[in-house]
């Protein structure tokens, strides 16, 4: 150390901190951001392994469903589907349930971990921060990711040539809208949940996977039989997704069933985004 | 030497105007349903004093800690943090504080200096605040050379300081530290121990809460006894001990069968006895001549120990148990 370090001299050049009124000010403000912040920055250190995720997943199933099973699927007719070829049909279907998929990860075991094994929502919670902050901020870290991925599968889709036509890019938004709206009510459920007895895995066996597979991903809803096809009605995939069939080849349904799926869409983000908040302002203020 | 590097800021942010007192409670009251977990506790702290709750584990000592912290309602009675109450103005309030929490929640995905970095955030403090003041807090907490390493790589000391380090990113004028050494090695307790009483020496008021008596002894200017959510006593640690114990006490023990059977053959000596189940203690003015009399009855103890009364002694008189299970 040199002379002047040690008498501190060089240290006086230090800024002090902004007063704890200007700190509580800032936090009431922008609080939600700042948690955000600090997600963003868990998730740089994991970015290589989410790009190739996001690039990976559409490459294969597009290829899959595009250059494979299409081939036999086209050949009997694309009457079948409304006109359009298969990998069209299905592209908007994958590009919404892949966003689907990654909410049901990102708002699961990261959310019960935060409360219970890595406890990274206390250490803000000793803050300025307000818990309804910590849970805003995490989620809009992840709809970031959600916008981000969705753009990469996309831009997939449009090298397929699944997207023609010029709106095919607000499936972005809407693959993202389908996300929250699927996830949000998801992590109210998480941040409820004290004791892991292997919720979560049932979450994917049971929900995820038939909503997945029932919602007018593979084939049109109106195919299955109705016993089944109230999964799609009540399924954020199916809305979703017709509604990303509308942008990226406009396909034809009625505008008031459009009108539907972005309020459903919208109904359940807006209540899973309350009933998170609530939970987490139960579970922190004990 | 690193550790003057920490005063400068510090003893500036000290310069502000601060009340003469910057914690009041009254009638302070938590309850879980219908279990009182703080039961109508009464203290105040003034600016720059080290002020402890010393109470075994379930006193009511963290749920005391997370009210002054803004962290957990108070079901009655009034608190106010630097005139504040941290129930209407909780964001104020934890604005004021810096926080070691009883467990460990450093983000162990992050390295250790970005956890300062995202920490310093939350307060709104700027990028260009930050950088210096994280390196000068891992200096303080002697972890610069740690500061790219995964915090899952730490020691448990190390992870305490560093969480030290990041209570202090904000420059507080009130740290609350619960339990700031449980389950650390010696070694790793006196460090810490250190680097917390120069904290005090730069004026920095400290609340801790502790099982351990001699941590109580170290730092603590004052304290309060709690147990069962209610204050026993109050007091320095040299006046608790005064007042509520002997100057010297005699250890005696006589084997885990014996113990009990010998109390009453030493009635009379000293001027109370205790009979625990490893040992039996003498309390007296003057612990060797306690001792001869015991010698001089003829009773031959495995070993024996003279010692000043600590204020585990105090705990043992006002509750009838002792600290540590």
């Amino acid at each position: 150390m040199t002379d002047e370090t040690l008498t501190g001299a060089a240290h006086h050049a230090l800024p002090s901190a902004h007063s704890p009124g200007v700190a509580a000010a800032k936090a009431r403000r922008w609080g939600a951001f700042y948690y955000m912040e600090h997600v963003l920055r868990v998730m740089k250190g994991y970015s290589w392994s989410l790009l190739m995720y996001s690039v990976g997943h559409p490459v294969a199933y597009l290829f899959a469903m595009g250059v494979g099973l299409a081939t036999l699927v086209d050949a009997q007719g694309a009457g079948a589907f409304g006109g359009v070829g298969y990998v069209t049909f299905v592209a908007p279907a994958l590009l919404v349930s892949a966003a689907v998929m990654t909410a049901a990860n990102e708002f699961t075991f990261p959310v019960m971990g935060g409360f219970k094994w890595r406890r990274t929502y206390y250490g803000p919670h000793a803050s300025p921060l307000t818990p309804q902050q910590i849970a805003a901020g995490h989620i809009m870290a992840v709809t970031l990711r959600f916008l981000l991925q969705s753009a990469i599968y996309f831009a997939a889709v449009a090298l397929f040539g699944a997207a023609p036509g010029g709106w095919g890019w607000v499936a972005i938004l809407v693959a993202t809208l389908a996300a929250l709206s699927f996830g949000l009510p998801l992590m109210a459920y998480s941040a409820s949940i004290t004791e892991d007895k292997g919720q979560f895995a049932l979450v994917m066996r049971f929900i995820v996977m038939p909503l997945f597979l029932f919602s007018g991903t593979f084939f049109p809803l109106d195919t299955l039989p109705l016993a089944v096809r109230w999964i799609g009605w009540i399924s954020p995939i199916w809305h979703g997704t017709e509604l990303g069939r509308v942008f990226t080849y406009g396909y034809q349904e009625p505008p008031l069933l459009t009108v539907l799926h972005v309020l459903v869409l919208v109904g359940l983000a807006v209540a899973g985004w309350f009933l998170t908040r609530r939970q987490f302002a139960l579970r922190m203020g004990r | 030497m690193h550790n003057e590097a920490i005063l400068p800021s510090t003893a500036r942010a000290g310069g502000r105007k601060t009340p003469r007192t910057v914690i009041t409670a009254e009638n302070l009251t938590k309850k879980y349903g219908d279990v009182a977990a703080v039961d109508a506790i009464s203290f105040s702290v003034p600016a720059g004093e080290s002020f402890g709750l010393l109470g075994p584990n379930g006193a009511g000592k963290s749920t005391t800690m997370k009210m002054i912290g803004g962290v957990t309602s108070r079901t009655s009675g009034s608190l106010e943090i630097m005139g504040l109450d941290p129930d209407v103005h909780g964001p104020e309030v934890r604005a004021h504080l810096g926080v070691l929490p009883q467990q460990d929640n450093l983000d162990e995905e992050l390295r250790v200096r970005d956890n300062l970095l995202v920490y310093g955030r939350y307060f709104g403090l700027p990028m260009s605040y930050l950088k210096p003041k994280a390196d000068e807090l891992l200096e303080f907490a002697q972890l610069t050379d740690k500061a790219k390493s995964k915090v899952d790589a730490l020691s448990g000391g190390m992870k305490r300081r560093l969480t030290i380090a990041r209570s202090l990113i904000n420059e507080p004028q009130i740290l609350l530290l619960d339990e700031p050494t449980t389950g650390l090695d010696p070694q790793a307790r006196h460090i810490l121990w250190d680097r917390l009483f120069r904290l005090k020496e730069q004026g920095v008021t400290l609340i801790l809460t502790t099982h351990y008596m001699d941590e109580a002894e170290q730092l603590c200017d004052r304290l309060i006894v709690v147990d069962k959510g209610r204050i026993m006593a109050e007091g320095s640690p040299a006046q608790l001990i005064r007042g509520h114990s002997t100057r010297e006490v005699v250890e005696l023990r006589f084997g885990s069968e014996r113990n009990t059977t010998i109390a009453a053959e030493l009635d009379g000596i000293g001027d109370r006895l205790e009979v625990l189940p490893d040992r039996v203690l003498i309390y007296a003015h003057d612990g060797e001549s306690a001792l001869e009399q015991v010698a001089s009855r003829g009773l031959r103890p495995l070993t024996s120990l003279v010692r000043r009364s600590s204020l585990e002694d105090v705990f043992l008189r006002l509750t009838g148990r002792s600290l540590v299970d």
